[in-house]
């Protein structure tokens, strides 16, 4: 009996302990590299291992914060990034008032495009996008990249916003009607309040994609003053990637401090991203 | 009788006042939604659907980035696709799309994430966080760095052959002798956050009653798992799986930086072979064809993924 008992009291807790050692040994295989990018940035030496650096330094920052090429890439990208989540939240959100408050016949086929167009991958139209590029003669051009990429992003930013503003009752806008307000006016002041979730959602999801995308810039534009970050790390990576471990570091982590702030600011509602229930209102 | 009638024609009048300004009403509505929708539709039509277009004209032809056919390109019929079809390196490429499809997202990262996902389940609060911020982080990192970390971890004297070290193996060329283990671990580390909150929201949404109940009854963690959970979530994975193929499918930067798709063509998929034919060999006819490949399978997927949402409501 007391052997039986025993072991029952083993079985359970061996089953209580194996989800947290599995689970704690994938966390540190996730943590392994990241670590090392952490660990590297900071250390004098650097190496391509990791290991606890001996000392503490901020040279790699330093340098690669005082270098005006990398500065000036910051700037395209964040011009590109925050000028194409504007334009995106601004053009979806008016796309999305008369898709989520009027009787329209094409309203059903206009969102099954949409939600088509979602899905596709961009990296697909990339070599034809460079053609149309090159017969309007908008190649290297950052404002025609950022509405590329502003149109690229459009179908999922339209899609959300019109369940965000589905969400929202009709009656608080008609109210507002009734004491005279424009709809202009009553989109302003009643709508867009109500809509401040989905508009943190699309412009967080845009502009995380945006900074990090690589591949359109790369194909769009061409002169090193005009590339964004996401290009010219990639280029630092590529000239001085195998020995100036620490400085490409230092780089990453200060490239990819945007998208963290992003996320950081953004996980409560980035959930509803992945809501695919609340998605599917046609 | 007079009144009552007196009645109807003010009830019928005011319906005609009605019906005319709801016409106005519906006429303003009218003006207005296409005032709204203007910009989304210039914008969508000039960037987004003119392309896709192009990508089914140009590719049949012989367009080219320097040359005579830069200037005067010519139609060539499906010559692109009879050389695409009898190229060894497009076999190759759909080969490593799929082998990268594959173990990358299909397994790699949807079991992965939702062994996560179902292990995280029942534990404490605190530390599902730090699992969950750790996998997460992964995700973040934009893909260029993504590349990096991989790139650092896998190299010589990285820290992948620190620790074979350690356990007396002998250290790997990981990059050289196995590209494509390299990429696909280094894809599975940037995605599987995804698939891990699909599962996350979809596992919420099981009833407790139903699992208790085969626990009950009897049922092992594997058979409630089998039987039970993944039948009652099998449309997240569907609907898991599709996003994930796409997210996967038109996947470049991460492949680009961390092995250019080499060594040799060892890990060039579909949208690097795209690359190298388009800009490298300065065939953007060529280069197109293959394009139009690579968005007939996101289209095919992408119907999938609305017939699926479809279904579920």
């Amino acid at each position: 009996m007391s052997r039986k008992g025993g072991l029952r009291l083993n079985r359970s807790t061996f089953n209580r302990v194996v989800p947290y050692v599995i689970l704690s040994l994938i966390g540190v295989m996730f943590l392994m590299p990241l670590l090392w990018v952490l660990f590297a940035a900071v250390d004098p030496q650097a190496q391509l291992s990791l290991k606890v650096p001996r000392g503490v330094t901020l040279d790699n920052f330093q340098a690669i914060l005082t270098d005006p090429a990398t500065q000036m890439s910051f700037v395209n990208g964040l011009f590109l990034s925050v000028g194409q989540s504007v334009l995106v939240v601004i053009v979806a959100g008016l796309a999305a008032y008369p898709l989520s408050r009027y009787q329209l016949n094409y309203k059903k086929p206009f969102m099954y495009t949409i939600l088509f167009a979602t899905a596709l991958p961009i990296t697909a139209v990339m070599v034809p996008v460079y053609q149309l590029f090159i017969l309007l003669n908008f190649v290297d051009s950052l404002v025609m990249t950022m509405l590329f990429l502003t149109a690229s992003s459009l179908p999922y930013a339209i899609w959300i916003m019109k369940n965000f503003m589905d969400s929202v009752p009709v009656e608080l806008e008609e109210a507002a009607w009734v004491d005279g307000a424009s709809v202009w006016r009553g989109l302003r002041s009643v709508i867009i309040p109500l809509m401040l979730p989905g508009v943190f959602t699309v412009s967080i999801f845009t502009f995380t994609s945006s900074w990090g995308n690589f591949f359109v810039p790369f194909i769009l534009i061409q002169s090193p003053d005009k590339l964004p970050a996401s290009v010219t790390i990639y280029q630092f990576f590529g000239q001085y990637g195998l020995v100036e471990y620490g400085k490409l570091a230092a780089f990453s982590i200060l490239y990819a401090i945007p998208a963290v702030i992003m996320y950081i600011i953004g996980q409560r509602y980035m959930s509803q991203g992945f809501n695919f229930g609340g998605a599917t209102k046609g | 009788m007079m009144a009552i009638e007196l009645v109807h024609e003010k009830s019928s009048q005011r319906n005609l006042s009605n019906a005319g300004s709801l016409e106005k009403k519906g006429k303003r509505e009218h003006v207005r939604s296409i005032l709204f929708l203007l910009p989304s539709w210039i914008l969508l039509l000039l960037f987004f659907f003119a392309p896709i277009l192009l990508t089914i004209l140009f590719s049949f032809t012989n367009m080219s980035l320097t040359g005579s056919a830069a200037r005067d390109m010519d139609f060539v019929g499906f010559k692109n696709f009879v050389t695409m079809f009898s190229d060894p390196s497009f076999r190759i490429s759909v080969l490593n799309t799929m082998v990268f499809l594959i173990f990358s997202a299909i397994l790699g990262q949807q079991v992965l994430g939702f062994t996560l996902a179902s292990l995280m389940r029942e534990r404490s609060r605190s530390f599902r966080r730090i699992i969950g911020t750790v996998v997460m982080a992964g995700w973040v990192t934009p893909e260029v760095v993504v590349a990096f970390v991989w790139f650092a971890f896998f190299s010589d004297q990285g820290t992948a052959n620190v620790v074979l070290e350690s356990v007396g193996l002998k250290p790997v060329a990981w990059l050289y002798q196995f590209p494509m283990v390299s990429v696909v671990i280094a894809n599975i580390w940037h995605g599987t956050a995804f698939s891990m909150l699909v599962y996350q929201a979809a596992l919420d949404d099981v009833p407790k009653e139903v699992e208790e109940a085969a626990k009950i009854d009897g049922a092992t963690g594997w058979q409630r798992l089998w039987h039970v959970t993944l039948p009652i979530i099998r449309g997240s994975i569907s609907t898991n799986m599709v996003l994930i193929t796409l997210q996967t499918l038109g996947l470049f930067t991460l492949i680009y930086a961390l092995t250019g798709g080499g060594p040799g063509t060892e890990t060039e998929t579909l949208p690097i072979f795209m690359y190298n034919q388009a800009f490298i060999n300065y065939q953007l006819g060529y280069g197109t064809a293959i394009s139009l490949v690579l968005l007939v399978i996101g289209m095919i997927a992408s119907l999938t993924y609305i017939r699926l949402l479809k279904l579920k409501t």
